[in-house]
């Protein structure tokens, strides 16, 4: 899978229109210096040369020099995944911890008041285009409220985040956007798995044999942990996927914000590096959510 | 066809409701899905006659009628940042944004049926060959990978219809070849390969009238992902080129406006989700008329 993962990253720099080098060869530059620079850089030779010779820097922990600034793109990334990260646990929290909740009031009570509002909102979260939900909290907590600042990560344009409280007010609003989708998918799931569960016939013999109603919930959590558990993997992957058009909204100095800036200069090393960290995040995350829901109900086995 | 004459056995024949107007008649009994069919129908409709309905020039600007507020006279809906009347873009803007939304769609449920639905039948080593090449796509959150393809390929129309093909094959494919394999499965399958019909014939009496029926669903379900991904790239100046009208696009140079005119700088953005949340609803009741559980 990685090494799939790993040769989708490198043919993107492939796919481009003209090569890596446009963005950074003089207009004016004549055919044999651009065949001097390609040389220079590896593009003349065949393609699996050049994956293997890119692989076996990547192996080694050098993802190359972004070519707008020069630097090694491994620091950048690692700086910005930093502060994504942070945003997207924040996020994740606020989005599984509700969403969790909600579907499981939703599916507790169906067809009850609390059940529709539940379903309300999650249709809502899931159709909600996550960059306009970014304005629109900017405009009310920010623009007409003026409760809370609207883009970056903290006070004088800090660039590095600080578990302080001035840094924590600039995250609320990216936070609770950042939210809102995972928030609809995960309380869409809850309840249909808790609705699923309560209507089989093992939770009609707990309670005829007077089981608590705590009890019985908490067999209900258990049944539907393993899905649900799956589901927030994927969200939580789509998070920091996602969190592009949310970053870019807020000037949010993570990856998001890193990859809209490699797709503006055209820095083509910039946008492979970042995009293989996230992939290879994102593998390395359903790996973890296939080992808990196996430690959790053994009737699922790896594969 | 065998056509028993109501009168020849005694008893009146009473023809039973076919499939598909038994699902039209659900449909229209679901309120939600209708409301939202009808606001989709409506925003389709507006995008198509928007010559005749638009008020104003979506083009043409004043450098004096500069972010209006809503309910200003001749700008009903306000203007924008050049001046250009918003109802009018937003009328032209549906043409772009359901354009750039739906195509991949379409394109996608193309190829990703004519993928999963061949693959899903030959099975063995073809089948594990290219499911395995369709899983590395999923190594991507779908928004991540749009953004990249559109990326390395540049902006523009095309290339962001082609970006999101490209995601929504493999996902398309993946039930294709799911439902495929379980219908290959089926008695009735194996009865018409006994009795001598070729492949081609069982792909296309038996096979595709069960699974064409699942992969639409879910294709309906991805064009609400698709309007918001299609908008998000021209948000990101990924997309469409200014001056065209695109509400993902109009939402990005409206957002210098946020603090002079919050409410015309989000309205963009609310058509996206109202466009996105009626398909969504729509698709929703259109699973639950085909009792298709996903």
């Amino acid at each position: 899978m990685a090494v799939g993962v790993s040769i989708v990253c490198f043919l993107l720099a492939h796919i481009a229109p003209g090569d890596p080098l446009t963005a950074i060869m003089p207009i004016d530059a004549t055919a044999e210096q651009q065949a001097q620079m390609r040389a220079a850089y590896g593009f003349d030779r065949p393609l699996p040369i050049q994956y293997g010779i890119w692989l076996w820097k990547v192996l080694h922990g050098d993802l190359g020099n972004s070519i707008a600034t020069g630097r090694p793109v491994v620091s950048e990334v690692t700086k910005a995944v930093g502060n994504s990260l942070i945003l997207a646990a924040v996020a994740t929290l606020i989005g599984f911890g509700l969403g969790t909740f909600f579907g499981f009031v939703a599916g507790y009570f169906r067809g009850g008041l609390l059940d529709r509002l539940a379903s309300v909102v999650s249709i809502l979260g899931v159709s909600v285009p996550n960059y306009w939900l970014g304005m629109v909290m900017v405009i009310v907590f920010s623009a007409l409220l003026g409760w809370l600042p609207s883009t970056g990560a903290g006070p004088g344009g800090s660039t590095e985040w600080r578990p302080d409280l001035d840094h924590l007010r600039y995250m609320i609003l990216p936070a609770l956007t950042m939210s809102a989708i995972p928030m609809g998918i995960i309380a869409r799931t809850v309840r249909a798995l808790v609705a699923d569960i309560l209507s089989q016939d093992f939770v009609q013999a707990l309670r005829a044999k007077g089981m608590r109603e705590l009890a019985v919930f908490k067999h209900v959590v258990r049944n539907a942990a393993p899905t649900a558990l799956a589901v927030m993997g994927l969200q939580l992957g789509y998070l920091l996927g996602g969190s592009i058009l949310i970053e870019t909204v807020f000037a949010w100095p993570g990856t998001g914000f890193l990859l809209n800036t490699a797709i503006f200069q055209r820095d083509l090393p910039l946008l492979q590096g970042t995009i293989l960290v996230l992939a290879l995040f994102f593998v390395t995350l359903n790996l973890i959510v296939d080992v808990l829901q196996s430690a959790i109900d053994p009737r699922i086995q790896r594969g | 066809m065998a056509v028993i004459e109501a009168g020849s056995i005694g008893a009146p024949a009473v023809r039973s409701p076919g499939y598909w107007s038994s699902v039209g008649r659900r449909l229209t009994r679901d309120p939600v899905a209708m409301a939202a069919f009808a606001i989709v129908l409506i925003i389709t409709l507006a995008a198509v006659f928007a010559p005749e309905i638009a008020p104003a020039d979506p083009f043409r600007g004043s450098m004096v009628h500069r972010l209006k507020p809503i309910r200003t006279p001749l700008y009903p809906l306000g203007s924008d940042e050049l001046g250009r009347d918003m109802l009018s873009r937003l009328v032209y803007g549906g043409r772009l944004s359901l354009f750039l939304g739906v195509t991949p769609v379409i394109l996608g449920f193309i190829g990703g049926s004519l993928i999963g639905i061949l693959v899903g039948y030959a099975g063995g080593w073809v089948n594990t060959i290219v499911m395995r090449t369709i899983d590395i796509f999923f190594a991507f959150p779908s928004v991540l990978l749009a953004i990249a393809l559109s990326g390395a390929l540049g902006a523009g129309i095309f290339n962001s219809i082609v970006s999101l093909t490209i995601v929504f094959i493999p996902q398309i494919a993946r039930i294709a070849e799911a439902v495929t394999t379980q219908t290959r499965n089926r008695d009735f399958v194996e009865a018409a390969r006994i009795s001598g019909a070729g492949p081609l014939t069982i792909v296309r009496v038996h096979i595709l009238g069960n699974v064409l029926g699942p992969i639409f669903v879910y294709s309906t379900s991805l064009v609400s992902v698709s309007m918001i991904l299609a908008s998000g790239l021209s948000f990101l100046g990924l997309g469409v080129k200014p001056p065209l009208p695109e509400w993902g696009l109009m939402l990005n140079t409206l957002r210098t406006a946020i603090y002079s005119q919050p409410f015309v700088a989000a309205l963009p953005g609310a058509m996206i989700f109202l466009t996105s949340i009626s398909f969504n609803l729509f698709s929703d009741g259109l699973r639950t008329a085909m009792e298709i559980r996903q």
